[in-house]
């Protein structure tokens, strides 16, 4: 019997939930709260551009970023299926989910390209 | 104390109705009686049509599980004063359908775990001359929590997805799988990833987690299911890379 | 006797799962509200790359965002989003120890050091995240 391809997407799944869950409470604690809120005084603004410049963290955040998505397009898929009994609309609440996830990764791809 | 305690009783009696109804029973209380003793009380002095099941009274054989206020239990082990005051009510467990009363039909689960081949698989049988397979405490304790279940169905009850999904082959089911898996004697994980590396046949399992809090034994399938999952997607990985299937 | 009853083929009581089952128990809505962290992940990241973007726009541009994001309701909103991510990251280190059991040798790492290992490594990707935007 031919086994299931689940295991790409878990990986992914998994890779993204871990992601976020390490990386992601510093950088909305940081980026979207406390240096608005001028709680702290980040690094200066050309340092802060040089980095997001810098082709190491540009691929970091595209390969971020992605994880995110396709880790969202899982969960979602199978919260779905369980939670509104929805699995019966198998095909369609998993290609929207992981084109979503997909069109998502090529935007980002794209727009990170672009920067700098 | 109380004297006595209501036990609101699931019934399903196909012959006489075709939708269930609840029973009020009122057994005496003894402090140190289970919910298995009142369910015989009733059983032997005020209604002998109640039927379930029931066999080693003491939380060995998996026969006696039923809802009990909801939740999962084995009643041979479930104090009736854990569950005071009452009334208590009692179901069967949920994700069987029920022949009758108590009764649930657990064919579905018997299929899943015969599926999944619960028996050492070996390439080739040492013959008996050469003794046996020994294995170190290290090598047990691999594998010895996964060989405590005791196929109550505690777990299946619990697991909403088992109700949601047909094809989902169930807690208890790969615990077990693992139990052989991670058996130093057993050489079938590769057999047995056929079955379960369907599509529904560990990767419905969203985490639910509740197969692990309802154990009676501490078994933890729960945990025997994600590990399958690491297992599976790196042999996946593996076999991508590498032609020859490798595990 | 029930007419639609038939001697050895009686109709099984088949229960239908009811589509807000996951109301019904605290645990399984504290399950439903693990998963739908989810969103909120795919929307800081959407907000990552929208940062990003206006940071390399320049001053101006990164100024205005700041500026958007001080004012109350979005404060409050990202706080929310805050503390949901929080929920996802706890939740998710806590069962790390439930599918990754380590052997080193004959003795089996004890599941608290795996734990302790998750947090730590989220201790370490926080320091790293602060230093790179606070303090160089």
């Amino acid at each position: 019997m031919r086994r299931s391809r689940e295991p790409i997407i878990w990986a992914l799944f998994g890779g993204g939930g871990m992601a976020s869950a390490l990386l992601l409470p510093a950088l909305i604690l940081i980026l979207f709260i406390a240096v608005p809120l001028g709680w702290v005084q980040s690094a200066p603004f050309e340092d802060l551009q040089a980095l997001v410049r810098h082709p190491l963290i540009r691929l970091g955040l595209f390969v971020f970023i992605s994880l995110c998505w396709f880790h969202w397009a899982h969960r979602f898929r199978y919260t779905l299926y369980d939670g509104l009994q929805l699995s019966h609309l198998n095909e369609l609440i998993a290609v929207t989910t992981y084109g979503i996830a997909s069109v998502g990764t090529v935007v980002g791809a794209y727009l990170l390209w672009g920067v700098g | 104390m109380p004297e006595t305690v209501t036990l609101e009783v699931f019934r399903y009696r196909p012959e006489e109705e075709s939708e269930p109804t609840f029973d009020s029973f009122e057994v005496p209380y003894h402090a140190e009686w289970m919910i298995l003793d009142a369910l015989n009380y009733i059983k032997d002095d005020l209604d002998g049509s109640l039927s379930y099941r029931w066999a080693c009274r003491m939380g060995v054989c998996g026969s006696c599980g039923m809802l009990a206020n909801g939740r999962p239990v084995l009643t041979c082990t479930t104090y009736l004063e854990s569950l005071l005051p009452g009334p208590i009510r009692i179901e069967p467990l949920e994700g069987f359908p029920v022949i009758r009363d108590l009764v649930g039909d657990i064919g579905d689960f018997m299929g899943k775990l015969a599926a999944v081949k619960p028996w050492l698989i070996r390439d080739e049988e040492k013959p008996v001359e050469e003794g046996e397979y020994l294995q170190t405490p290290s090598q047990l304790d691999d594998y010895k929590q996964y060989s405590m279940c005791i196929n109550c169905m505690l777990c299946y009850s619990a697991c909403p997805i088992y109700r949601l999904e047909p094809d989902f082959i169930g807690p208890a089911a790969i615990a077990l799988a693992q139990r052989y898996n991670l058996d130093s004697r057993d050489q079938g994980a590769e057999e047995r990833m056929d079955i379960l590396s369907q599509h529904d046949g560990i990767w419905g399992c969203t985490l639910v987690g509740e197969c692990t809090e309802v154990c009676p034994k501490g078994v933890d399938p729960a945990g025997a299911i994600q590990r399958y999952k690491v297992s599976a997607t790196v042999d996946y990985f593996k076999s991508l890379l590498m032609p020859r299937r490798s595990l | 006797m029930n007419p639609q009853y038939r001697a050895y083929h009686p109709r099984w009581y088949r229960k239908s799962v009811p589509i807000f089952w996951w109301l019904r128990k605290r645990s399984y809505a504290a399950f439903i509200a693990r998963e739908l962290t989810s969103v909120f992940v795919a929307y800081s990241a959407i907000m990552l790359v929208v940062l990003v973007l206006a940071m390399d726009r320049g001053e101006a541009a990164y100024v205005g965002m700041m500026d958007w994001l001080a004012t109350p309701i979005v404060v409050a909103a990202h706080i929310l989003v805050l503390l949901v991510v929080l929920f996802h990251t706890i939740t998710w280190l806590n069962l790390a120890p439930m599918a990754i059991v380590v052997k080193l040798g004959d003795r089996k790492l004890p599941a608290s050091a795996v734990l302790m290992g998750h947090y730590g490594a989220w201790a370490v990707c926080t320091a790293i995240v602060a230093w790179l935007l606070i303090w160089r």
